[in-house]
């Protein structure tokens, strides 16, 4: 897709949002993933459920085997 | 969602908050005043917290929110919240809002779900107070837990001084009522956590771990398996369990278990912590739904059987937990995958939607004397439960130079950071201390920070208050406070003679170098080719296909051979792919987006420049010393069995009795860890033998089988085909012989202990099958040295960081996957090169790289033109120049690691490493001798 036609429908008038892509679950592989994406040039959605991301690993103390601090 | 890859619309729901994002600063007043109190979901209700509140204390965004339990959202009632909020952030009116979102691909990563143990009413879990789960222990552990990092009983608040934990609960199940017959893969290792954990709380604990197999697999689990077991007062037993009562009184728990030696005991327990396995996600069959994705008889995503990232609908890709129980490594790279394949997918459109972050000029603040900021961080208890910081801060503020101190609960946390953007341009500072960890994981975060707020980024001092000291000095509390003092004072001293840097932006060469031509190196390097990069594959035999090449079936499956053949195509047809066979590497240098390797091959030799190296080099199988291998026909590798069994070979095929050996060669001083792969492969070949002879008598001699996921389900169908697993120790390991069955043929008697029937058991083998360790290929050392790249223990790659960069090397620009990192799957192994392909394309996908300004200088009118330097730098960043003074040393900055080997060699201090001066490392020296 041409760059004139991104922004075109970036502004289109129904106030639609584009991205390029959806990652779904904002836990440790979905914000691995969208910080991947968002590195290598793509736009990204991160979508979660809950208050924060971070999902399960940030309940954790901390992890094996190197004891590292889980946040 | 609707539409199709490329082209697919997303429609959300978006729940309100209650909150106007933008307004709220997190100050959590209105967390105060809110009259609810309810228990809090995120420390598993084991603690309250208010209606409305931030979800936990490094959040991100770091903002309120409002539950459903809030009385005006019941009720109509209360309203407070909205009263006492000075940035009128609270807004009732907010409603769901219904969003479109249109992309062209989806990663679905929706994660697991711990396995929630009311569903078993034998585990008494809710109904004894002091039977937890172990996510519930985990946040009994941790410093914002529950009780604030003190491990508490729920009955009486005290200190449980005799723990047990009771493995596999909800997983290896057959008789399930709501459990699982898989494997969850991470409770054996999590529970050893917990327990170093809990002997780090109260040393004088004794922990019980009730276990079957002791599933540690992983890279360095064995070591963490005996660092657990070599703790005092800690007992591994082997043995099935239930929970029978609790004391009315002292509300301890009993459990009954049974052990070979003693038969059935009771014994008492302070708490019991339930090991929960791991479920598929709670709304993954929704999801499922909603995408239009298969699952599996487990609910997890239906996985292919080569890719375990893409799903049944194209563009729509999956990670993490949803493939399945994995560990935070494979979730990590199995997300680095599943974005390469998407990129793959939508390469046409990469940076046109994306914009540039911008950040405010750099003010010049070499003319100004120094004006140091110190925050000095809580790190929720980590640092505050040892360190006096309120004293500290005080201290702070009577230091030269200092214009402001304070304490901050989080300094890494959004808000934190904020603050100090905002406080550096509110009170002019020109340099910042934060007094908190260590520099190794948040350096980038703070200096991220001081360029918000306009200053030079190498302005930035970490005084390392942790690691150095509340972690290490936990017992000493005012000794402790003291330290911290003392390297703050260090900092400060330092801060005033930091210079403003600059960083170089280094052009970064779009092509691609892969070492090693096996399954790993071939799926990477096709990942990065379709990304429109150039991908140089090197491989040392004539041949693709590496290790694969002997591998004939999967325990799924798979016909490895079929998809081989198919892979070693691709790579050929591929335009942007240049495959070099008979390959070795003559010469390596370079730095991050350029290197230059010399390489001889088929094509003669050839000087290949390139941006960034994948190494995956593989590994190979063990040549058993033990067993009688090599000097008795009868005995093979279990690749050995495989490829016999794949052939037909009716010798083996039609064999009465055959006998498989497991951990040979590894598990023992020599090589100090679980081969993880070897387990299953002899199950493979156990199922593949009696398909094909139902008749044959199949035993598996076993440590602890580690068929962890979902390999668990073979395991059993193995045992219920009959075949016999006999577990030894490796104290008395079976002893093997040549001699004559009783009708009289001629076999190798294996004698073992059966440690279930108390006695000694002489099997008869036909054929016995050594599960040979997966040890690390001769070229590991060689090619560590090329790429300066390091090795772990064991003698395989080291990844960067375990958890967070577990396909990279701390060398910038080369990474890594497959058997070379450590042993694993087939399908491990693609999710970790698509992984790979996944970073390097971060760094292939943007045309210039920075490198840091730290490098080292050389002042000319000082330097006597020795080549001590030049001597000791392994970079080669230091050459001689001719001079109007005459012949100089001068360095060239993008080849320098400011390793600063060469300052120690320099007879006149003429070269100097930038951000590591004489000058501020003195100044430190004497703040810290109190000359200061």
């Amino acid at each position: 897709m041409e760059k004139e036609q991104m922004e075109q429908l970036c502004n289109s008038p129904t106030g639609e949002q584009i991205g390029d892509v959806m990652i779904v679950g904002g836990g440790i592989s979905g914000i691995q993933a969208s910080l991947d994406m968002a590195a290598a040039g793509f736009k990204v959605y991160l979508v979660e459920r809950g208050p924060s991301i971070g999902g399960h690993m940030a309940q954790l103390d901390k992890t094996f085997p190197t004891n590292d601090c889980s946040m | 969602m609707s539409g199709e890859a490329g082209n697919f619309t997303v429609t959300l729901n978006k729940k309100p908050r209650y909150i106007i994002e933008e307004k709220c600063t997190g100050c959590t007043t209105c967390v105060e005043y809110c009259p609810v109190s309810y228990p809090d979901v995120f420390n598993q209700e084991i603690s309250q917290n208010k209606a409305i509140h931030i979800y936990f204390s490094q959040a991100i965004p770091l903002i309120t929110y409002i539950d459903q339990s809030c009385l005006y959202l019941k009720e109509k009632k209360c309203r407070i919240c909205e009263n006492v909020c000075e940035n009128k952030a609270i807004d009732f009116h907010q409603v769901p809002e219904k969003m479109e979102v249109r992309v062209g691909a989806v990663i679905l990563s929706a994660g697991l779900e711990p396995f929630d143990p009311k569903v078993r009413e034998d585990y008494h879990y809710g109904e004894f107070q002091n039977v937890v789960s172990s996510m519930d222990y985990e946040r009994l552990l941790s410093s914002t837990g529950a009780y604030g990092g003190e491990i508490l009983r729920a009955s009486d608040l005290k200190h449980p001084k005799n723990l047990a934990w009771i493995q596999c609960v909800g997983s290896r199940q057959i008789n399930p009522q709501g459990a699982n017959s898989y494997c969850s893969a991470v409770c054996c290792t999590y529970t050893q956590k917990q327990v170093i954990l809990t002997k780090d709380h109260h040393p004088e604990a004794a922990c019980t771990i009730f276990h079957n197999d002791v599933r540690s697999y992983g890279k360095d689990f064995e070591r963490y398996y005996q660092r657990t077991e070599n703790l005092a007062e800690v007992r591994f037993i082997r043995s099935y369990t239930s929970i029978v009562r609790e004391d009315p009184v002292t509300k301890n728990v009993f459990v009954r278990y049974a052990t070979a030696d003693e038969g059935v005991k009771e014994e008492e327990f302070d708490m019991v912590v339930l090991s929960v396995g791991l479920n598929p996600p709670v709304n993954g069959s929704k999801l499922a739904q909603q995408f239009g994705i298969e699952l599996n008889d487990h609910k997890f995503c239906k996985l292919d059987e080569v890719n375990p990232m893409v799903t049944n609908r194209p563009g729509v890709y999956v990670s993490g937990g949803f493939q399945g129980p994995v560990d935070i490594p494979e979730s990590v790279f199995s997300a680095s995958g599943a974005g390469s394949q998407c990129a793959e997918q939508l390469d046409y459109r990469r940076g046109k939607l994306t914009k540039e972050r911008i950040y405010p000029e750099e003010k010049d603040v070499s003319q100004e004397d120094p004006k140091v900021g110190v925050f000095v961080c809580h790190c929720g208890a980590n640092i505050s439960a040892v360190v006096n910081v309120p004293d500290t801060v005080e201290f702070c503020k009577s230091l030269p130079n200092v214009v402001h101190a304070q304490n901050q609960v989080f300094s890494c946390a959004t808000n934190s950071a904020k603050e100090i953007t905002e406080l550096a341009k509110e009170k002019g500072l020109n340099r910042v201390v934060v007094a908190a960890c260590s520099p190794r994981t948040l350096e980038p975060l703070f200096r991220d920070t001081l360029r918000e707020a306009g200053l030079n980024q190498y302005f930035l001092e970490m005084a390392n208050i942790r690691e150095h000291n509340s972690w290490v000095h936990s017992k000493e509390k005012e000794e402790s406070t003291q330290k911290a003092q003392d390297i703050i004072r260090k900092s400060v001293a330092r801060a005033c003679h930091l210079e403003a840097l600059r960083e170089y932006d280094l052009p970064v060469n779009k092509a691609a170098l892969v070492v090693g031509g096996g399954i790993a190196g071939m799926t990477c390097a096709l990942s990065i080719a379709k990304q429109g990069h150039e991908v140089h594959l090197l491989e040392k035999t004539a041949d693709l296909g590496g290790m694969a090449q002997k591998i004939h079936y999967t325990l799924e499956g798979l016909d490895v051979q079929t998809y081989l053949k198919d892979l070693i195509r691709q790579v050929y047809q591929h335009p942007a792919i240049h495959v070099y066979t008979e390959a070795t590497i003559l010469e390596a240098t370079g730095y991050i987006g350029s290197f230059v390797t010399k390489v001889k091959s088929d094509r003669g030799v050839t000087e290949i420049k390139h941006g960034g190296a994948v190494i995956a080099i593989g590994a190979n199988v063990y040549t058993p010393t033990e067993y009688l291998y090599g000097e008795n026909e009868r005995v093979m590798t279990h690749v050995e069995l495989e490829a016999k069994i794949a052939q037909g070979d009716e010798k083996v095929l039609n064999s009465q009795s055959v006998v498989m050996i497991q951990c040979v060669g590894c598990r023992n001083e020599d090589r100090n860890y679980c081969s993880r792969i070897c387990c299953s492969e002899s199950v493979k070949n156990a199922l593949l033998l009696k398909e094909r002879n139902p008749q044959m008598d199949v035993t598996i001699l076993f440590r602890d089988m580690r068929t962890y996921g979902f390999r668990e389900d073979y395991y059993r169908a193995a045992s219920e085909k009959d075949v016999k697993f006999i577990r030894f120790e490796p104290e008395d390991p079976p002893v093997v012989e040549p001699g004559t069955a009783e009708d009289g043929r001629e076999v190798l008697k294996v004698t073992a202990t059966d440690y279930i029937l108390g006695k000694k058991l002489e099997l008869d083998a036909d054929v016995l099958a050594l599960a040979a360790a997966v040890i690390p290929s001769e070229a590991t050392k060689e090619i560590a040295g090329f790429f300066k790249v390091t090795l772990s223990p064991d003698g395989f790659f080291k990844e960067a960081h375990v958890k967070l960069r577990p396909v990279e090397f701390a060398t910038d620009g080369v990474f890594l996957c497959g058997l070379a990192h450590y042993p694993k799957f087939i399908q491990e192994t693609i999710n970790q090169s698509y992984g790979a392909a996944g970073r390097i394309l971060t760094l292939l996908s943007n045309d210039t790289v920075v490198a840091s300004g730290s490098v080292c200088d050389v002042a000319e009118d000082k330097c006597i033109s020795c080549g001590a330097c030049i001597t000791a730098c392994t970079y080669g960043a230091i050459d001689f120049y001719e001079t109007p003074a005459g012949r100089k040393a001068r360095v060239n900055p993008v080849l320098c690691k400011g390793d600063g080997v060469c300052n120690t060699k320099c007879a006149t201090g003429a070269i100097q490493l930038k951000h590591f001066t004489d000058t501020e490392i003195l100044s430190e020296i004497d703040a810290a001798v109190g000359a200061w």
